[in-house]
């Protein structure tokens, strides 16, 4: 039997106020499940997931991206609310064994490059200027929908970097870097603009803990695979294709997220734990003092998934019938096929001048006519001084 | 990226229709043994409606054709649009010709209607928009890699007026093609990947190859033989060329499970026709190699100046899947003597010269025929930064002057448009034609320089076209039945056809600065002046005090006594 659900859209402030109207007796869920549902306070998800690293021996930063963005497609956010951005092509690589493939485990067990991927910023578009722009929503004008990050003030975002960092800053592509600082103040950009309600950003680079150091924006929660000081190793390298697979941080995120599932209850202090110092070498970093809630009730799925709002109607809406394009009158020309190589005419095409130049030997001629009138009227003793 | 809107959920359960409402599909797949061992598979889908994009009419009612690239030609006043993503280079004398041919990278021309006022501004919104459908980087297309040729690229649909300044072309021959490209491409077809024979394609294989092409090709056809109204035809074409030691593993022997890992079930549902073509030409007793399972279907056709004779499998039929409903063509060679036949043109070119200032471009033009001589049209469009030298153009055959019968040079502008050469050169029997002109490598900005700037810089492959002899009549009716390979290049007359070569891409080093230099040239300037101007300001402004030393042990004690009792120290 259908149900009809009413969906009450509420102020953030008043977060208790939930109004559920159920018709029948097969209702969904339980008022908890329900109560849950609405408390976040997002309506939908949007994730960006950067690669910074060019050349063969960075696989392994394309395979971190990758696998989050499989973890995330997985877990039911759609293609057009993911921004992906790799810097280099490891999949059609030349040098890779098994091309249109990217592993993340050793043996070939996982290929988290799929059959159904789709790169929105790739090779030379990644630069530090066109991730701003993405984040702040900046873009010029004739940008395709699927470049762009149309968040509001409902969306939770996912932002996962990862690449070659230092402290304070990250490096893209080898050739420029972002700072601490400028991330701050593009997340406050955001902030001011009404372009997020929550967001995750998730760092794995060396010293990563640096790059959330400076965020001052409110509901903003970072992790990074270490603090300042640290090294992110890498985890394992695969023999067949020669270069280390995945780092040590986002391996055990991605086996860990392999175990959500979209109605897990699993909260963020369980994400905290991913990867200790026994596993990771490094220590992990999280950093919780500008979210409001409290992470113990924030869901993974609430960044990590998808919500999608469904409104199911029981009216009926009529729709006309199609509009035949009207034919008009039938051309009375006949039209045909263009020669592809009509010889006869090109070699007596006449190229079209598209600028004007005056006709040769004119402005010799003018200059000419100048130096006489000057020497006829100063006198011909000037002359001399030329000839 | 954008993904086409399918409403296909109604049309499972509709029965096989030929023509929908004025749409209608097409699927085929060709296969050609080649004489290397290799294989040689082309897809061809193509999609006919009958509604017009012309003059701003508005049309909202999608079936068959894909909505995302309707509203781009009716947004954009598009007349024609070809697109083609290609990963490896096309080895024309070990393969033959292809049936659609393509550059290496991406290759983008576009003929737009004469409504358009602002060509440049339509192009480039134009180029943004189908980067994001395609996931590709075609926002790098700007106008300095984009010409407007004189002469080439002649539409390749109906119309009457061919006014070059609606036209535009250019490539990326840097761009990268995998599953990402691949994804957006399925995602047009009316049956997806899902049913008929794209579920073929699956990326692990096809870029698992010595070459992969996709192509979209939109182009107003003729409706019917009378040709007074259009349809719109959008075809999409994959060429996959596969290595015989990569994909066979050694062994001469072909099957659809071992090129594509699948085997194929059924046609597409809203397809009118779909079938496999296996070319048998060079086979015609069954000596060279067999095909199984038989079938009695046989068709000939001419195609690129041939007539090749076709093994025919048609998927419509039920009967073509057999008892175990499933269909694995297989192609077993029995000897592998023969001689293909060699291509009639057939292009070359490289860079020439040592150093990182000067160099020399070299393309060479084969013509294969033992006596026709015919025309070829030559277009060359080198970057700014490669500065050609125009007066050290010779074009020489046979160790002699050749004096092309047209050329169109349009200079390039430094950081705003690249050098234009269109020539049409007359290729004599048997022979070599060597065209070659100098250049100079510019010294680029430092911010201008990619982020691996050591790879190099691609030049864009030059094409050439050219009305090749035929060996058999060429069919010049266009709206007779055909199959889709043969009918791509519209054919004017019996004796010739027409073909395009595209040569390899150049790669070439341009000198390259040291990008450590701004942080030596601080740190040292830094260390200098602060060495120098430190040592000359303290040496300046400070002054010097003598000092007395300090007393000794006693003394000091002897100090602080008299210093009690108020007596003046020692």
């Amino acid at each position: 039997p259908p149900i009809v659900l009413f969906y009450v859209e509420f102020e953030r402030k008043c977060r208790s106020h939930v109004s559920l109207l159920c018709c029948h007796a097969s209702c969904f869920g339980d008022e908890d499940n329900a109560g849950q549902f609405f408390s976040s306070g997002h309506t939908n998800n949007w994730a960006v997931l950067v690669c910074t690293s060019r050349f063969w021996f960075n696989y392994r930063h394309v395979a971190n991206t990758l696998s989050v963005y499989r973890s995330v497609k997985r877990l039911g956010i759609p293609d057009s609310h993911i921004v992906l951005m790799l810097a280099d092509d490891m999949a059609c690589n030349h040098r890779n064994p098994k091309p249109a493939t990217v592993f993340s485990h050793k043996n070939m067990e996982l290929n988290v490059y799929g059959d159904d991927v789709e790169v929105d910023y790739r090779g030379y578009e990644v630069t530090v200027e066109n991730f701003l722009r993405v984040l702040t929503g900046r873009l010029p004008p004739s940008t395709p929908r699927s470049k762009r990050l149309l968040s509001d003030d409902r969306s939770n975002i996912l932002i996962y970097l990862t690449g070659h960092g230092g402290n304070g800053f990250l490096k893209f592509q080898d050739s420029e870097e972002i700072s601490n600082v400028e991330l701050a103040d593009a997340f406050e950009q955001m902030w001011q603009k009404r372009r997020y309600n929550e967001l995750l950003f998730i760092i794995d680079t060396c010293q990563g803990a640096s790059m959330y150091e400076r965020f001052y924006s409110p509901n903003l929660m970072a992790l990074a695979s270490s603090q300042v000081g640290e090294d992110s190793l890498s985890h394992q390298p695969d023999l067949a294709i020669g270069v280390h697979l995945m780092d040590r941080y986002t391996f055990y995120l991605l086996e860990f997220l392999e175990d959500i599932h979209p109605a897990s209850k699993t909260n963020m202090n369980d994400l905290f734990k991913v990867c200790p110092k026994s596993q990771c070498v490094s220590t992990p970093g999280h950093r919780t003092d500008l979210f409001l809630r409290d992470p113990g009730s924030v869901l993974i799925t609430d960044f990590f998934g998808s919500v999608r709002k469904v409104e199911i109607t029981m009216e009926t809406i009529n729709l006309t019938d199609p509009i035949n394009p009207v034919n008009g009158e039938l051309q009375i020309r006949k039209y045909s096929y263009v020669d592809q190589l009509p010889v006869s005419e090109i070699i007596h095409q006449k190229p079209k001048q598209k600028d004007w130049h005056p006709p040769d030997g004119f402005i010799l001629g003018l200059w000419t006519l100048i130096l006489l009138v000057f020497f006829k009227l100063y006198g011909m003793k000037h002359l001399k001084h030329i000839f | 990226c954008a993904t086409g809107i399918n409403m296909q959920a109604a049309h499972w359960l509709a029965p096989r229709m030929t023509r929908q409402c004025g749409n209608d599909f097409q699927e085929e797949l060709v296969i050609r043994p080649l004489h290397s061992g290799d294989i040689y598979a082309s897809f061809q889908f193509r999609t006919v409606w009958e509604t017009d994009f012309m003059r701003g009419n508005k049309v909202s009612h999608y079936r068959l054709f894909p909505k995302s690239l309707g509203q781009v030609i009716s947004k954009f006043s598009v007349r024609e649009l070809h697109i083609s993503f290609t990963q490896g280079y096309w080895r024309t004398m070990q393969w033959g010709q292809p049936f659609q041919p393509s550059p290496p990278g991406a290759e983008l021309w576009v003929w737009f209607q004469d409504s358009v006022t602002d060509v440049d501004g339509t192009w480039k919104e134009l180029t943004n928009v189908l980067s994001g459908i395609f996931c590709a980087s075609l926002n790098f297309i700007d106008s300095t890699n984009t010409v407007q040729p004189s002469a080439s690229f002649k539409p390749l649909g109906i119309g009457n007026e061919t006014d070059h300044r609606f036209l535009r072309y250019a490539t990326l021959p840097r761009e990268i093609v995998c599953t990402e490209n691949l994804t957006p491409w399925k995602k047009l077809l009316p049956c997806g990947s899902k049913a008929g024979l794209a579920v073929l394609l699956k990326s692990e294989k096809l870029f698992h190859s010595s070459f992969h092409s996709q192509a979209v090709h939109i182009r107003p056809v003729c409706q019917d033989w009378q040709c007074k109204t259009t349809s719109w035809e959008l075809r999409q074409t994959l060429n996959v060329v596969f290595d015989l030691h990569n994909s066979a593993q050694g062994k001469r022997e072909w099957s659809l499970f071992k090129m594509f890992s699948r085997t194929l079930t059924e046609a597409c549902p809203l397809a009118s026709s779909s079938k496999i073509y296996i070319d048998i030409t060079d086979n015609p007793q069954g000596e060279q190699f067999e095909v199984s399972p038989a079938t009695p279907l046989l068709s000939q056709a001419v195609v690129l100046g041939d007539r090749r004779t076709f093994s025919v499998y048609d998927l419509t039929q039920q009967i073509t899947f057999g008892t175990v409903r499933s269909l694995n063509l297989l192609i077993r060679w029995k000897s592998s003597e023969g001689d293909m036949l060699r291509p009639l043109l057939h292009a070359e070119r490289y860079v020439a010269g040592y150093g990182l200032q000067t160099g020399e471009i070299h393309t060479l033009m084969y013509n294969n025929h033992p006596y026709r001589s015919f025309p070829v049209l030559l277009l060359d469009s080198v970057p700014w930064y490669l500065r050609l030298y125009i007066h050290t153009l010779t074009v020489t055959s046979k160790g002699k002057d050749n004096k092309p019968s047209y050329i169109h040079y349009q200079p390039s502008k430094d950081r705003l448009r690249p050098h234009l050469l269109e020539m049409l050169v007359q290729l004599p029997p048997n022979s070599v034609t060597e065209v070659t002109v100098q250049f100079e490598r510019a010294l680029l900005k430092w911010t201008e320089y990619t982020p691996d700037p050591n790879h190099g810089f691609y030049v864009g492959s030059s094409v050439i076209s050219s009305l090749v002899p035929s060996i058999v009549a060429m069919d010049t009716n266009s709206t007779r039945e055909r199959p889709l390979f043969s009918s791509f290049f519209p054919c004017k007359e019996e004796s010739s056809y027409f073909v395009r070569v595209y040569t390899e891409p150049l790669l070439v080093n341009l000198p390259t600065p040291d990008f450590s230099m701004p942080y030596n040239v601080i740190c040292l300037t830094c260390t200098v002046v602060a060495v120098g101007y430190g040592s000359l300001y303290n040496l300046l402004t400070r002054s010097f005090q003598i000092e007395e030393p300090s007393p000794g042990l006693a003394k000091r004690i002897a100090n602080i006594i008299r210093k009690m009792r108020g007596v003046p120290p020692l």
